[in-house]
């Protein structure tokens, strides 16, 4: 009787699994068939094998200029969040500036209520007032007031870890604070460094809403929102184009990806994505 | 932990904090203050009411809510939200971490790894994806289940953005699901077993009462995401007619498309009152638990990857 209960559990187990495979497999087939096929269309088959596709990006007048666009955005970005972020978790870590908890709290709270979504009017309306709209410094310093608040509360997490004693014997040793800093925190906490880096990058990467609406000169736009007009605007899309160009603005993330669960163990923390 | 190890002094350490401050202050405070001004009035992109905008007090409150548009919107949002986050994500995550709980090997590294991909993936692909998956005429459902011209994105536009962000957003309460799963004793699910107790018994008696506090943390978490959530722009664009035209979107069309700015504004102040209840919801439970932490009796929830509060920014 029970031995029947098992196997029954095993097939149920099996078959749930199978199904949940083909559910999550069935949309990104198109992706992994679609670019190397000779005729692609939008049904998935099995390709005709050929990487002649791939010259359509380079056909395209904005195509490769949005992956530049793109890395631009999210080094940017991801350069004022870990530096900014990496500096202020360090001092509210080390000294006890007033109110501090409160500020982390709020700071936190902020960092959840104020999204992308909620403050769109604002943000079009103070980056239009600015100057900001069409340059990619308005997108930079938009996304990292967004990011920066987890990453702060992250980095810190990571400083209040790290023991002082380093520190302290450099100090004794003569060092000034500033050297302290670049030659034993900055080492000592690099995987949190790294760690934030990577999820800004991402987080920016594959961001939408925010590009959408402070860019408007195809010039400027970063890969997200060149591949979204590929095919809402107008005509039949060009699915060589389309298919190639998603499937090479995919890659970074998915390695990103590979390299973070590789490299650290794939930990998540709550919402980091973007 | 508040040594100043490297003789830093309190002045310098301002100075450290002062330029985040500064960008989180003029780039995500100002703007959510701005809002409350802003819906105060009947600002709009173009016109006279662009050039010299009036304050109309609680003008736009009382339009919105007499708003047939605003009100189906708001609904569809709450479809959304249960739809595919408290029902399709939830349960769809916690189901196949409960599958895969005692597998090793290549099963669970292939299903996780299919799961996890199409939560990484950027949101402009994965919308073209489900777009070629449900075209009419060539979409590969159609093909499938010999259903030519079905157009699902037409007939049912609210079902197809639910199962979509299901799809999408999984991941989370699947990874969530399994950590909180390792803290039930193995040797209890035994012996419920041996007692004889069906697997639906075991998991609401042994199961659900050690994973109550992941299951709420994970609800108010993938909730407030999902009602913020933007993707299903890319494919739907709230159409057909709006009838899947959830709050996001109508923000948008209404404030940036139409330019009813003041309007707009009103009503992304309604989203942020709802993401603040959210989100204060979400930190009195953190709370909660790092006090049952400190005093020893946290029934076993370590490790959490819900617990490290970091929450999706602007660039969301």
């Amino acid at each position: 009787m029970n031995a029947v209960r098992h196997a029954l559990g095993r097939i149920a187990s099996a078959v749930f699994l199978s199904v949940v495979g083909a559910f999550f497999a069935l949309p990104m087939l198109w992706l992994a068939s679609a670019p190397f096929d000779a005729t692609p269309s939008i049904t998935v088959s099995v390709p005709e094998f050929t990487l002649a596709n791939f010259r359509a990006i380079l056909d395209n007048p904005y195509a490769l200029g949005s992956i530049g666009n793109s890395v631009i955005q999210a080094g940017g970005a991801a350069a004022v969040v870990v530096v900014l972020a990496a500096l202020a978790a360090y001092a509210l870590s080390r000294v006890r500036v007033p109110g501090r908890d409160v500020l982390l709290y709020v700071l936190l709270l902020l960092s959840s209520v104020v999204t992308g979504t909620a403050a769109m009017v604002p943000i079009f309306e103070l980056a239009t007032r600015l100057d900001l709209i069409d340059t990619h410094l308005g997108v930079i310093l938009v996304v990292s007031g967004g990011l920066l608040p987890a990453a702060i509360f992250i980095l810190k997490d990571f400083m209040d870890a790290t023991p002082t004693s380093y520190e302290e014997s450099a100090r004794v040793f003569g060092a000034s604070p500033l050297q302290i800093l670049r030659h034993i925190v900055v080492p000592v906490v690099r995987p949190g460094l790294a760690t934030i880096a990577v999820w800004a990058v991402a987080s920016v990467w594959g961001g939408f809403l925010m590009q959408y609406i402070l860019l408007r000169d195809p010039e400027k736009s970063p890969s997200a929102v060149i591949l979204y007009t590929l095919y809402t605007e107008g005509g039949q899309p060009n699915l060589d184009l389309i298919s190639t160009f998603s499937l090479l603005y995919s890659l970074p993330v998915v390695l990103m990806y590979l390299f973070v669960s590789g490299r650290y163990g794939f930990r998540f923390h709550g919402g980091i994505k973007q | 932990m508040s040594t100043d190890a490297a003789g830093l002094g309190r002045s310098r350490a301002v100075g450290f904090v002062l330029p985040a401050l500064v960008l989180i202050g003029v780039f995500l405070v100002f703007p959510a203050l701005w809002t409350i001004y802003l819906g105060l009035t009947d600002y709009r992109l173009t016109g006279l009411a662009a050039a010299d905008p009036q304050v109309v007090g609680a003008d736009n409150y009382t339009a919105a809510l007499g708003d047939d548009r605003f009100r189906t919107s708001l609904w569809l949002s709450v479809q959304y939200v249960l739809g595919s986050a408290v029902i399709g994500q939830a349960v769809l995550g916690f189901a196949i971490a409960w599958t895969l709980r005692d597998r090793r090997g290549p099963v669970r590294r292939i299903v996780e790894g299919l799961v996890l991909l199409s939560w990484i993936l950027p949101s402009s692909v994965v919308a073209f994806l489900w777009i070629a998956l449900l075209d009419r005429d060539g979409g590969t459902l159609n093909a499938l289940l010999n259903t030519p011209g079905a157009a699902w994105l037409l007939d049912h536009p609210m079902l197809s953005i639910i199962v979509f962000n299901t799809w999408r957003g999984t991941a989370f309460s699947m990874m969530l699901y399994a950590a909180a799963l390792e803290n039930v004793p193995p040797s209890h699910l035994e012996t419920a077993r041996l007692a004889g107790a069906s697997t639906f018994q075991q998991l609401r008696d042994v199961v659900l009462p050690r994973i109550k506090g992941h299951i709420l943390t994970n609800m108010l978490l993938i909730s407030l995401w999902t009602f913020n959530d933007f993707t299903p722009f890319l494919i739907t664009a709230g159409g057909p007619e709006g009838r899947s035209e959830i709050l996001p979107f109508y923000v948008y069309t209404t404030a940036l498309r139409g330019g009813q700015l003041g309007f707009g504004a009103a009503v992304s102040f309604l989203i942020l009152l709802i993401n603040l209840v959210f989100a204060l919801a979400y930190l009195r439970l953190l709370r909660t638990r790092d006090r049952a932490h400190d005093r020893g009796d946290d029934g076993g929830h370590d490790d959490e990857p819900g617990a490290d509060p970091a929450i999706r920014g602007t660039a969301a």
